[in-house]
């Protein structure tokens, strides 16, 4: 520690709506802390997302401690700027003190407490809460290095629209939201789409009149929690479920685009001398897919029964996922005329700026519930974090509140046994705080 | 017993195959397996293979006796038909993974078996493999598997069953995707 350290109880890093609803709980409890942000409020939302894209929840759940959707379309879906501006207008509603342009290089342990290192200041504090998201870096397999040189290569967090791809064939890998919206957005441009499958999670939009986010809210599957989830860390590394928000609310799956005309193959195995290799597995991953959403179904239809909701349409049940018995196994790029492959294969953290021993053999935070094993240090803003809502915007509502308490409980202990071993280095009073 | 609810006994020990799992997720380097095979040629098409060791957890194991087996090809194509060919020893070893994966899900639902059958039949044009035809692959053009299951689930649970046994077969990985192979000589 070369320069001094202004001393704070709580860092929180990141300026998402999951930090600033925690930054909220922490106002609440008059806990002083700071909100580091390596960008300006809500950096992600507005710089790593493709130009089309809606929130997949409609707004009438977007709601974060102490506000809520106000609009005239609770039934709508957010742009990425609407996103951008709701999460702003909540920093300014809740006084959020946040400190923008702000890079944390480092955290690590510091007596008792952490340093956390940034770009700019230093920090001393006794707790932190990392709400830097799940999703920094996107995924990219391993194949990716055998790609033929003469096919582009994107991933969803530099994507921004067809017109960015020349016109040849495009490659989609992965099958998440992402990849089917993708897929779809660039089989609408003209261009000719193979998808590549692996395991997916299929949802219609709307069932029985009612959108998807209001089955799973009013029957109770957001507020799963860890004790109800079957295997946690599956539940945490599901792909997200194939939904779009758009005006006319419709639905989008396998079968929708294979309507279109895009081809549908296995996950990809491997690329050798420019031929992908796909997995034969491809009905398999379709028919675990169908039969996970009709047991979703199956509840939606068992809760309204008991639940006697009068102006429901009749249950349904959506055809079966089309898989063609020729899928193909393998491509030639070169002779197939890809010009791109979209890399929608998922995203991870970026911690690597977090030097405390925290992180498995993947790198991901070993946590139980957003409490890490080192004192004072927690994390927010994760799939599943703490119950299945914990993966969209609302989901940082109790999230926050439990948490926070956590923190509370954290710092009075702290304070018992003194601050002596934080070496604040003399600059301890309040932080400018902007 | 009369109307006493016996408890689903598949024969398969899923706790202590969760509790494996929770274990090597704390220790990914136990996880490691290496599994091995010896074959050595005895004459014509006719070899016998050998399984014995192999290591996982971090050290060496033994089957508790060694297993062999006997690989020939049938008398239609000139040989002695002294063993199963390789590629049906194959789809014995998809057909029992499979299996082995029905049982262990099924204990895990708690789903009593009664009975499991798996018939594999995997098409195989053979110009592929006497070259006679550079289009056509040596290997299975298909593979199809059926299972005939009795057991106390309904339809749907026992397709959800042989679906879930897909996912988590080694063979069934091992067929469905690209595996890179190096070949060497000692």
């Amino acid at each position: 520690m070369t320069t001094s350290a202004t001393h704070v109880p709580t860092v929180i890093v990141g300026a998402g709506h999951a930090g600033l609803a925690m930054s909220r709980r922490l106002t609440e409890r008059a806990i002083e802390h700071i909100v580091l942000e390596r960008g300006e409020v809500a950096n992600s939302w507005r710089t790593e997302r493709w130009e089309s894209l809606r929130l997949l929840t409609p707004n009438w759940q977007c709601q974060l401690p102490g506000m809520r959707y106000s609009g005239h379309d609770p039934d709508g879906f957010m742009t990425m700027a609407d996103v951008a501006d709701f999460i702003t207008t909540y920093a300014a509603t809740i006084s959020a003190p946040v400190s923008t342009g702000t890079t944390v290089t480092r955290i690590a342990r510091h007596g008792r407490g952490y340093l956390v290192e940034t770009n700019r200041e230093h920090w001393t504090c006794s707790s932190v809460v990392i709400a830097s998201g799940g999703s920094n870096i996107a995924n990219v397999p391993d194949a990716a290095t055998e790609v033929p040189t003469a096919i582009a290569q994107v991933t969803p967090l530099t994507y921004r629209s067809p017109s960015d791809l020349d016109d040849r064939a495009v490659l989609v890998v992965g099958a998440s939201a992402t990849g089917v919206q993708l897929a779809d957005e660039i089989n609408r441009s003209g261009r000719s789409v193979t998808i590549a499958v692996g395991e997916h999670v299929r949802m219609p939009r709307n069932y029985r009149g009612r959108d998807v986010f209001w089955w799973m809210h009013q029957t109770g599957v957001l507020d799963e929690g860890l004790d109800d989830v079957d295997d946690i860390v599956r539940a945490r590394h599901l792909p997200s479920p194939q939904l779009i928000g758009t005006h006319e609310h419709r639905s989008i799956d396998l079968n929708t685009l294979t309507e279109r005309g895009v081809e549908m193959v296995g996950r990809l195995g491997l690329i050798s001398e420019g031929v992908a290799k796909f997995s034969g597995s491809l009905a398999n991953v379709c028919k675990l897919a169908d039969l996970k959403m009709n047991r979703l179904l199956d509840r939606f239809d068992d809760w309204s029964d008991a639940a006697t909701i009068a102006d429901l349409d009749p249950p349904t049940r959506f055809d079966a996922t089309r898989v063609p018995s020729t899928a193909r196994l393998d491509i030639d790029l070169v002779e197939d005329d890809i010009g791109t492959i979209v890399w929608a294969t998922g995203f991870r953290p970026d911690y690597s700026w977090l030097d405390v021993p925290v992180l498995d053999h993947r790198g991901r935070i070993r946590h139980d519930g957003g409490v890490t094993d080192a004192p004072g240090l927690y994390v927010i803003g994760l799939n599943v974090l703490r119950r299945r809502r914990s993966s969209y915007i609302n989901g940082a509502e109790r999230d926050s509140e439990e948490l926070s308490a956590l923190v509370a409980r954290h710092l009075d202990a702290t304070n018992r046994v003194g601050d002596a071993s934080l070496d604040t280095t003399g600059t301890s009073q309040h932080a400018g705080i902007t | 017993m009369t109307d006493m609810k016996t408890p689903v006994d598949n024969g398969v020990n899923t706790d202590a195959l969760l509790g494996a799992r929770e274990a090597l997720t704390s220790t990914p380097d136990a996880a490691e397996f290496t599994w091995t095979a010896h074959c050595a040629w005895v004459g014509g098409t006719f070899s016998q293979t050998t399984v014995d060791g192999f290591s996982g957890l971090g050290q060496e194991h033994h089957h508790k006796a060694p297993y062999s087996f006997d690989a020939d090809h049938p008398e239609c194509f000139a040989s002695e038909d002294r063993g199963a060919t390789p590629p049906e020893i194959l789809l014995a070893a998809l057909a029992s993974c499979l299996t082995a994966g029905v049982a262990s899900v099924a204990q895990h639902r708690e789903i009593q078996l009664r009975s499991v059958v798996a018939t594999v039949e995997g098409k195989m044009n053979v110009l592929g493999i006497l070259g006679a035809d550079p289009d056509i692959r040596n290997g299975f053009s298909d593979i199809k598997v059926r299972f005939d299951i009795d057991a106390d689930a309904t339809a749907e649970d026992i397709e959800a069953l042989v679906a879930q046994s897909q996912r988590r077969s080694a063979v069934y990985d091992i067929v469905t995707n690209p595996t890179r192979v190096a070949v060497e000589v000692g």
